[in-house]
């Protein structure tokens, strides 16, 4: 293990990541809009700046010069409590995700990670988990039967797609033998053997992750707590301004954290193939250091891990145009009937795998 | 019983089969589609920039033509008004005073005349009525959006044409044959 970073550099990674997740939010609802437009053949927004590219601020404008609205019978307080907590969840899960490997100047080594802790996985599972919390508070504060239906929904299915969820993850970890997103990041690829990604390892694991993870963020065919169609528009019915504008930005937040989450878990995180011999090439043939290499390496490291989140952003996006939403049935069904049995069925197999030596 | 179209499909209910079950087949036939829609051609026409072709015989804006010396053909007759089935013409009739003969082709004249854009249907009623082939609904103006509705109203010194022949509109009977057949060529050309 390289030694720990200083405070100073935690911080700005932090503050970097938190801008970075809020940029990445603001433009995610530009990038709906387009890739909405284009898979419906439109063009989407185009007024605002070239290609549309400033439609964020005109909505950010929108947003917070909207009436400030509450309904009457509502708990102020806790109305108000509903998309802070909702957006403070989702934007804190992104500090321990490592979004590169280290950097090093002399003797000084700069890791590209919020805060490393050896329980990286579950502090985003839980903070995942509290996000539903935001989504109760507003649906019950509104004092809407519509909010409270969303509410309602929005808690049952994260409870029953959080089941399945964790136990793909638990064959994850099996493999791994560690909680720590970075390590398990490193693990998918060591100098000098060839390891692969995880997710040749785990493909079904991988795939009962990803349908968790469209139930958890709550994007189509997920999307019933927010439902338009039945409650006109869930939870968030009665919010106006920007507190509306937390809640929707929240869920793009949600919806990065998820896709770092699976790029770092199956797709290797910052690790690309033949990095090594990159690394090897350019020392032995460019007369490169061996820092200076390396740094090299992280970079593209990072910039690919973003390439691999924005695949996984437009998946999401492209899921969501082309399938209709579930019937609330149908959804818990698939929840409980098949997911969690397939995830447990998942947990034997890979048990039997490693026990057999075949994947380790 | 005889079906009308042969696209009559029998549907029941029979138990999904594992593939439908499984969701994924489907889910996966579906992305398929949106995706080779993502890379289709667009067919949207960005408007202000870009601009559909009218056809040759649209009815757009109406203007009120001059003859070749330029006076206003209109003699206020109030036909057009009585033909409009939306009621959208109004007008005041003047007599010509002497020395106006440049002014007024006829003795009788419109002091005003407005038409309310919001009102018409632009079915070119107007254009047949008249014996003086004084109004006419331009085949490449239409009426722009704005914010008031009495900017809606148009009145003499937007509908009257412009003395200078450059200005005039390509409608009735500046255009010429040839022109017509020219424009008709160009806007096939633009719609094949
Ligand atoms: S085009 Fe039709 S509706 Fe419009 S003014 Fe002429 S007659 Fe009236
Ligand atoms: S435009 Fe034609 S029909 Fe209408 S008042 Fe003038 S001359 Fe008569």
């Amino acid at each position: 293990m390289l030694e720990l970073p200083a405070l100073g550099w935690q911080s700005i990674v932090i503050f970097v990541v938190f801008a970075l997740s809020l940029l990445i939010a603001t433009y995610c609802t530009y990038a709906e809009r387009v890739i909405a437009a284009f898979l419906q053949d439109r063009v989407g927004p185009d007024r605002a700046g070239p290609y549309g590219l400033l439609q964020p601020l005109a909505d950010a404008v929108k947003m917070f010069t909207k009436e400030e609205f509450f309904p009457s019978g509502a708990n102020t307080a806790l109305f108000i409590f509903g998309p802070c907590l909702a957006m403070i969840t989702a934007l804190m899960s992104s500090a321990v995700i490592p979004f590169g490997n280290v950097l090093e100047f002399g003797s000084n080594y700069f890791f590209l990670q919020g805060i490393e802790v050896n329980i990286g996985m579950l502090w985003v599972f839980g903070v995942v988990s509290l996000g539903v919390y935001g989504i109760m508070i507003g649906g019950w504060a509104s004092n809407n039967k519509f909010s409270l239906l969303g509410a309602i929904r929005a808690a049952s299915q994260n409870i029953s797609y959080e089941l399945a969820m964790g136990m793909s993850l638990i064959a994850v970890l099996m493999i791994s033998g560690t909680l720590s997103l970075r390590e398990i990041t490193l693990q998918q690829s060591v100098a000098g053997e060839w390891h692969f990604w995880n997710i040749v390892k785990q493909p079904l694991g991988f795939i009962i992750f990803l349908v968790c993870a469209f139930a958890e963020t709550n994007r189509t065919p997920f999307d019933l707590p927010e439902c338009e169609t039945e409650l006109v528009g869930g939870y968030h019915t009665e919010y106006s301004s920007m507190k509306l504008g937390l809640y929707l930005f929240s869920e793009y937040v949600n919806i990065f954290v998820a896709s770092a989450v699976m790029s770092v878990l199956y797709f290797g995180g910052f690790n690309f193939p033949f990095q090594y011999e990159l690394r090897d090439w350019l020392v032995s043939n460019q007369d490169w250091t061996l820092a200076g290499a390396q740094n090299l390496i992280t970079i593209l490291g990072t910039v690919l891990l973003f390439g691999k989140i924005f695949g996984f952003i437009f998946f999401f996006m492209w899921v969501r145009w082309t399938l209709p939403r579930f019937r609330y049935d149908q959804l818990m069904r698939l929840g409980w009937t098949i997911l969690i049995p397939l995830s447990i069925f998942n947990i034997l197999l890979t048990g039997g795998l490693i026990s057999f030596g075949i994947i380790q | 019983m005889q079906p009308l179209s042969n696209r009559a499909k029998q549907v029941d209910k029979k138990p999904m089969t594992l593939a439908e079950r499984a969701y994924l087949p489907a889910i996966f036939q579906g992305l398929s589609i949106t995706m080779r829609h993502f890379f289709m051609k667009k067919p949207t026409i960005r408007y202000p920039e870009e601009q559909r072709p009218f056809s040759p015989v649209f009815r757009g804006l109406h203007v009120l033509k001059r003859d070749e010396q330029g006076r206003e053909r209109c003699t206020a007759c109030g036909l057009c008004a009585v033909a409009c089935p939306a009621e959208a013409i109004t007008m005041v009739a003047g007599e010509r005073k002497k020395g106006e003969e440049g002014l007024y082709r006829e003795e009788k004249y419109a002091v005003s005349y407005e038409i309310n854009m919001l009102r018409c249907i632009f079915c070119g009623l107007c254009e047949e009525a008249c014996p003086k082939a004084a109004v006419y609904l331009q085949a490449d103006k239409m009426a722009p959006p704005r914010f008031e509705r009495d900017e809606f109203i148009y009145g003499k010194n937007r509908l009257v044409e412009p003395v200078s022949p450059d200005n005039r509109s390509k409608r009735g009977i500046q255009l010429t044959e040839e022109q017509a057949q020219q424009l008709r060529a160009k806007m096939d050309a633009q719609l094949a």
